[in-house]
């Protein structure tokens, strides 16, 4: 099964909590959208399915 | 704040929550967090916006640390988006990252001047007021724009003074004013401002604050110029209660000629 993970391509991810976790170590200020839907904290543990793209976010100085 | 205004001035208040400052700094631009930090400090804001990208698993500290350690709000934006769809989905992750309903929202409708879509910006604030959102949309400097975006339940409107980043102050200050003279929740001039003349006219033109960013965070001080716009601001607030006088096209002494000597 491969994901997309911030535009790359990654096997070996089967849910939320673990496309997190292939980015970043922090998880304050982290937000994990699946195919575009913000995804919960509480709800991390859900699944992926094949071809699922992740976005993983936090802050940067903008505006 | 200065003690002769802040004895004569009502709280700045958006939502309900009161901020001592009536000036919001944007962290976009700047050199380094530390570079950041000194700014934020010298401008005395009570709040400062942040974007949402990707993180960066390369990234050495975070804004969030400095915003931390600053004591200040944050406010994050929507900066990037081109459709209402885009900006909504952006304020619902920052509402999960941040833990903060309040949202700047931005949407774009054109890659050179980055001026706001007006009808995907509406369509976006009824969504996320809908649900539960307080909306700070950056908007354009249009009166009925700022009043469709006021009665769909905004929180403040945020009309521009020039395009982001461009620094050219206020453009058209009629259309500020009129903003100013007519909402009924508070107007932040955002976007444009170049120096501290800027902040400081469109507090004079009844702004309840202003927000900006690279006119600091591109300054070769940023700190001083934070400082300057901390004084700006509370000079133009001063100056808008104090009420100036009317201008006239012919001279008036402010020396009384009674008494004046036959010489």
């Amino acid at each position: 099964m491969s994901v997309v993970v911030n535009g790359e391509a990654r096997e070996g991810i089967a849910t939320v909590a673990d496309a997190v976790a292939a980015v970043t170590e922090a998880r304050r200020g982290i937000a994990a959208a699946v195919n575009g839907e913000v995804v919960p904290r509480s709800e991390w543990d859900r699944a992926l399915a094949d071809g699922d793209a992740v976005e993983v976010l936090t802050a940067t100085q903008g505006g | 704040m200065d003690t002769v205004l802040s004895g004569r001035d009502t709280a700045f208040t958006i939502a309900g929550r009161t901020f001592g400052s009536r000036l919001i700094l944007g962290t976009g631009g700047a050199a380094s967090h530390k570079q950041l930090a000194e700014a934020i400090t010298a401008s005395g804001t009570e709040l400062v916006t942040v974007a949402l990208r990707r993180v960066d698993p390369g990234a050495t500290g975070s804004v969030l640390d400095v915003i931390e350690q600053c004591g200040v709000g944050v406010l994050p934006n929507t900066a990037g988006c081109f459709t209402a769809e885009q900006a909504v989905r952006t304020a619902r992750l920052a509402r999960e990252a941040f833990g903060t309903p309040w949202v700047k929202l931005e949407v774009i409708g054109d890659e050179d001047t980055l001026l706001p879509d007006p009808v995907e910006l509406l369509d976006a604030a009824e969504t996320l007021v809908r649900e539960g959102f307080t909306v700070l949309p950056y908007t354009s400097d249009d009166p009925v724009l700022a009043r469709r975006l006021e009665d769909a339940g905004c929180a403040a409107v945020m009309p521009l003074a020039a395009p982001i980043g461009t620094g050219l102050g206020v453009r058209n200050p009629h259309n500020l004013a009129l903003i100013c003279d007519s909402a009924a929740v508070p107007v932040i001039c955002d976007a444009g401002i170049g120096t501290a003349s800027d902040a400081a006219q469109a507090m004079e033109l009844g702004c309840s604050a202003v927000l900006l960013a690279t006119a600091v965070t591109r300054a070769a001080d940023p700190a001083l110029m934070a400082a300057a716009m901390r004084d700006a601001v509370n000079a133009g607030r001063a100056a808008r209660l104090a009420g100036r006088i009317p201008k006239r096209h012919l001279a008036k002494a402010s020396t009384a000629f009674e008494g004046m000597a036959d010489l």
